[in-house]
């Protein structure tokens, strides 16, 4: 009980509120979530911003994560660090943008994020290459994925760059009738 | 258009901080702040700033300022001048600090409480700070804000005194209040990290406290966090409602897999069973509620009436294996047939009318299938008959959101793993026919050849049904049969459905078509020879009923002439005509031939046969193989699983054919064989379970796996074509055969739907017969056909224009599309353009659009989400105030601008975003 009253002050729990799509309860949970991935580390009470960073592989193994075949992109684009190591407060951003409430933008800019390997900001074929072998597990062959590649530039593709920017990411997207059912992670 | 502003907002700042050198402070500093500063500023409209930019900046032709100056204007002289006063920060806060004094005690309290206020919240955010850099940002921004305050404040005391500047101020103050909730209420939805969030957040909540009082505006918040409570509330409930939804559909699961591992063409066949099901469901519903279960319960019982008793002759053999199978015995004398039925006109002690319901369940069950396969194909052409089209972002789609993040099993990803390769190889199979070209004219021919070689075989196929069918008719009238004579007819139909169906299949090889339009062909020409099959067996059955009726008509005097006899020989033998005689013993009654129960048996017999053989076929031809294959391959010559038996694929057609097919005489039969509707859900049931049992274990996916086309509306389209042909037989023998003397709902009367007549006119009041008769008129009937037709043909051509302007709408967006990917080509000339002017410029302005190449890089990436409509806009716009702000003379802004106004709506879009810009840029020129 008297736990719940120190992690945060109301004035934090309000400001999370504010900056998330969480409820009161909700964040608490997710901070025991957290807190759950490394008792040792993440100290009980949260009033004086502590500096904690759970490293990558403690995030990765989560139950919600850990059969995502983007689990490590995820984490590094919501990491402040990008190498997938995550404070409270990523921990929570993260959740957030991929929780049922976030509007189809944010979601739609962090999804261009996750899929842009190379950091760049732009999807170009190896972007490609290297989601839909993470989609298929490898088992399309070269031409195969050559020509699904290939496809999927030609479809999206608006400014005839040969790679997708995040306007032309956005443009397709928000048409994209599963998008927001799909790029949702429910906690 | 507020939350897309500030960053625009920001990258002004830069521009005139990175130039003029105005604002000292803000030099040097992160993005963050900047933005800070730049948001609160124009906040505070005019009084701070005007005269520090004045002073420093010597007034060049920034943006921020021009803005600020139209308002200002309109606030008229007096407040000019006054401001005009203060030229520097300092003294800004020195006349500040006068005028404080100058001023009404009201406005003074007010001063002093905000000032506590922004150095307790002050204090606040210091302690949550940890690092350095973050307190001294603090420091600045809250020294800011007390300026702020004051400034404000002051502005608040000057609306005291002057009414033409105070209203403009108030009005300009809550529309920034507004602003700022506004990113309270949106701050989660920009893509920042948190910590900037809770910065900005904070910043905000102190402004909109400080003001708020001020304005008497504090209910919004509430009411907007109520809202969103109860958004969240309605989401859940939905998320919830969906989930108990989905969970009630049966088979959900099991179908899911089979179409990760076998594609969408499998799984729509298994689609289809569990929709036949469910009708089947009602129908059973039907007529066991209304028909059998009311029979058990209140009619007579077995052996009290003839018609409910196995006759003398076969009652030794009635309880014989050999005899129930084949649904003789006391299978035939039961519920399950239409024999069994009384015709008492009504049952038990709810008189029940029997035979009114047998015949409105029986007329209810086509009327039923007919409206339900009616509407699940109108809905499906709703839902998009298009045939695996999905519009033009097929591949990206997939790419992009086939992973469901909700997946947190390893099962599940496993499956889904599989059911996106099965996906993306469908659609690659569509893509590659649609690349495919080939010789038209071999193609043509091998097409037409393989229609000829199948047309040869169908009739083939007919011809040997005819012949056989006249052959049973023979063997009918004799007594000494083998086995196979006996069963020849369902042998040799068993024998085609599993022959040709192969040999159309490979025929079909020759024609080379997409698979999905393969499947629909070969569909066809299995329902064609089924169809044959169908009516040969009809007309032999009809041949038998003829007889029967014949023989009837002979037995019915034998019968009535026995009975005559046995009450003379008893009033012979006991000699006195007044006892009455005690009634025969039903079991010695002469029958009838009963051909209703005839046609409801070899119904009976038609389909469990059938699903003996499909079965069969499953265990054999499946299973069997499979295991051989897989255990043999150890210690077998060759490979057995790639080389040449290999594992089965499903077969999609035949399987979809046996349901539709069979789904036929489960109609045509069940109105003499009420029981049949049973079997037949038993059947399906069953039928789930192995199949997905059977596809999962012993199956291999398709070559090539395709998707079926989106709606099933191919196999509804053949399932109403039965429905059709079965409903024609059925209602045929309703409304013209007379039904049998002693056997069944009907008896004794001349034709089956004249029990309706005597429903009306026994039961129901006079007037309604009169109604009734009036409605059976010619003269009504004709008139109302004739408006139906005319109705029909004013749909159809309705729907036809439809199907125009939807084809004709689609070729537009398609042109729009072409159209939008060409004038982005082109922005790239513009902007070729647009360099190439930059480069005319002097070389002053080049160098200071320049300066900030870090903050350049990071700003694109966060000033583009917050784009409602995505598009060129945020490059377009900074490039053109990158001009803009480059060219000394306002002028030439104009005319720069003006190049970049024909590219189209999103231009004007984003001068829509930047409202506050609009009026900077009338202001200008002036």
């Amino acid at each position: 009980m008297g736990n719940k009253q120190t992690t945060f002050t109301a004035q934090q729990l309000d400001a999370y509120q504010d900056c998330t799509y969480f409820t009161r309860k909700e964040i608490l949970r997710l901070f025991y979530r957290y807190r759950d991935l490394a008792p040792q580390l993440v100290p009980l009470d949260y009033t004086n911003h502590p500096d904690v960073t759970l490293p990558y592989e403690l995030i990765g193994s989560m139950p919600e994560l850990k059969d995502n075949p983007f689990r490590q992109r995820i984490a590094e684009v919501f990491s402040e660090d990008g190498q997938g190591n995550m404070t409270l407060d990523d921990f929570l951003d993260m959740f957030s943008v991929l929780s049922e409430m976030a509007p189809r933008d944010l979601k739609a800019y962090y999804a261009f994020k996750i899929y842009d390997f190379n950091n760049d900001d732009f999807i170009c074929k190896s972007d490609l290459e290297k989601t839909l072998n993470k989609l298929t597990r490898n088992e399309l062959t070269e031409d195969e994925v050559r020509m699904v590649c290939e496809k999927v530039i030609d479809e999206a593709d608006l400014d005839n760059d040969g790679r997708l920017s995040l306007e032309d990411f956005q443009h397709m997207i928000v048409q994209a009738p599963e998008f927001l059912s799909t790029f949702h992670i429910r906690i | 258009s507020i939350v897309d502003d500030i960053p625009q907002r920001r990258t002004n700042r830069r521009g005139a901080a990175g130039r003029g050198g105005a604002n000292g402070r803000n030099r040097g500093k992160k993005t963050v702040d900047d933005d800070e500063d730049a948001t609160n500023r124009k906040r505070k409209g005019g009084n701070a700033k005007t005269p520090t930019r004045r002073g420093g900046g010597g007034g060049g032709s920034d943006e921020d300022e021009s803005e600020d100056e139209a308002p200002r204007r309109k606030r008229g002289g007096a407040a000019v001048k006054k401001k005009g006063g203060r030229a520097k920060d300092s003294s800004e806060e020195d006349s500040d600090v006068k005028k404080g004094k100058k001023l009404k005690n009201r406005g003074k309290e007010e001063d002093g409480n905000k000032g506590k206020k922004a150095n307790t919240k002050g204090n606040n955010k210091d302690k949550d700070k940890d690092k350095d850099k973050d307190k001294d940002k603090d420091k600045d921004k809250e020294k800011r804000r007390k300026k702020k305050d004051e400034s404000s404040s002051d502005s608040d005391s000057e609306a005291d005194e002057e009414e033409s500047m105070s209203e403009g101020e108030m009005a300009r103050l809550m529309e920034e209040v507004e602003e700022k909730k506004k990113l309270v209420a949106t701050i989660r939805n920009k893509p920042w990290r948190m910590k900037r969030r809770l910065t900005h957040l904070k910043e905000a909540q102190q402004f909109v406290d400080t003001f708020e009082g001020a304005l008497g505006k504090g209910k919004g918040r509430k009411w907007y966090a109520y809202k969103v409570m109860m958004t969240k509330k309605w989401i859940k409930f939905q998320r919830d409602f969906d989930n108990f939804k989905t969970a009630c559909i049966p088979w959900e699961r099991k179908i899911k897999e089979v179409e990760s591992h076998f594609g969408s063409s499998v799984a729509s066949y298994f689609i289809f069973l569990r929709w036949m099901y469910g009708m089947n469901l009602v129908l059973f519903g039907l007529t066991f509620g209304l028909v059998v279960i009311p029979e058990v319960l209140m009619g007579l019982p077995y052996g009290s009436v003839p018609r409910k008793t196995v006759p003398r002759a076969e009652q030794a053999t009635a309880q014989d294996y050999s005899v129930l199978m084949d649904f003789n015995g006391y299978c035939k004398y039961s519920v399950l047939f239409y024999g069994f039925y009384n015709n008492q006109r009504t049952i038990g002690f709810l008189k029940f009318r029997l035979p009114l319901s047998y015949l409105l369940v029986g007329i209810g069950t086509f009327g039923y299938s007919l409206m339900v396969v009616i509407r699940t194909m109108a809905k499906n052409a709703d839902v998009g008959g298009g045939d695996g089209e999905e519009g033009e972002f097929t591949f990206a789609w997939k790419m992009f959101t086939s992973w469901d993040y909700l997946i947190g099993n390893p099962e599940t990803a496993d499956n889904k793993y599989a059911s996106i390769t099965t996906s993306f190889k469908e659609s690659i199979v569509d893509e590659q026919e649609n690349q495919k070209d080939e010789n038209i004219h071999l193609r043509r021919f091998l097409r037409v050849l393989a229609n000829v070689l199948i047309t040869c075989s169908l009739g083939g196929s007919g011809y040997l049904i005819y012949f056989v069918v006249k052959r049973s008719q023979e063997f009918a009238t004799r007594n000494d049969l083998s086995w196979y004579e006996k069963n020849e007819l369902e042998i040799i139909m068993s024998l085609l459905g599993l022959v040709c169906p192969p040999l159309f299949e490979t025929i079909a090889e020759l024609e080379d078509y997409h698979p999905r339009i393969a499947l629909k062909w070969q569909l066809g020409r299995i329902f064609a020879l089924f169809l044959g099959n169908l009516y040969t067996f009809l007309f032999a059955l009809f041949d038998e009923v003829n007889t029967k009726l014949e023989e009837e008509q002979a037995i019915k005097n034998a019968s009535i002439w026995a009975m005559k006899e046995y009450y003379a020989n008893y009033s012979l033998l006991i000699n006195n005509t007044e006892a009455t005689p005690p009634p025969m013993d039903p079991a010695d009654v002469i029958r009838g031939p009963c051909w209703e129960t005839a046609v409801g048996i070899e119904f009976v017999k038609l389909t469990v046969s059938d699903i003996q053989v499909s079965y069969l076929t499953i265990l054999i031809g499946d299973f069997a193989r499979a295991v051989i294959v897989r255990f043999l391959n150890y210690c077998w010559c060759w490979d057995l699983e790639a080389g040449f038996p290999s594992y089965a694929e499903f077969d999609i057609s035949g399987n979809v054919l046996g349901l539709v097919f069979n789904q036929g005489m489960i109609w045509m039969g069940a109105f003499y064989a009420p029981g049949l509707i049973g079997i037949n859900v038993l059947r399906l049931l069953s039928s789930m379970y192995y199949q997905c049992w059977a596809v999962m274990a012993t199956n291999v996916p398709h070559e090539r796996v395709f998707k079926a086309s989106k709606s099933n509306n191919f196999y509804m389209g053949l399932l109403l074509l039965i429905l059709f042909l079965s409903l024609l037989p059925v209602v045929y023998t309703i409304m013209t055969l007379p039904p049998s003397f002693d056997c069944g709902p009907f008896s004794g009367k001349a034709k089956m739907f004249d029990v309706i007549m005597e429903t009306i006119d026994l039961d129901l009041p006079a007037f309604m017969g009169t109604l009734f008769s009036y409605a059976a008129n010619p003269g009504l009937i004709i008139p109302a056909v004739l408006l139906m037709v005319l109705a029909i043909y004013y749909l159809n051509s309705v729907s036809e224009a439809y199907q125009k302007s939807n084809m004709e709408l689609k070729k537009k967006m398609q042109m729009a599309r072409d159209e939008e990917k060409n004038r982005r080509n082109n922005t790239d000339s513009t902007n070729q353009v647009m360099k190439d002017l930059e480069d005319l410029l002097p070389n002053q302005s080049l160098a200071s659009t320049a300066p900030p190449p870090e903050t350049e890089k990071t700003t694109p990436t966060e000033t583009k989400p917050n784009k409602t409509n995505p598009g060129s806009a945020g490059k377009g716009v900074r490039l053109q105030r990158d001009v803009a702000l480059a060219s000394a003379n306002p002028h030439t802004r104009v005319l720069v601008s003006q190049p970049l106004g024909p590219r189209g709506p999103r231009t004007s879009a984003a001068a829509a975003a930047g409202a506050g810009r609009g009026h900077g840029y009338g202001g200008g020129p002036h």
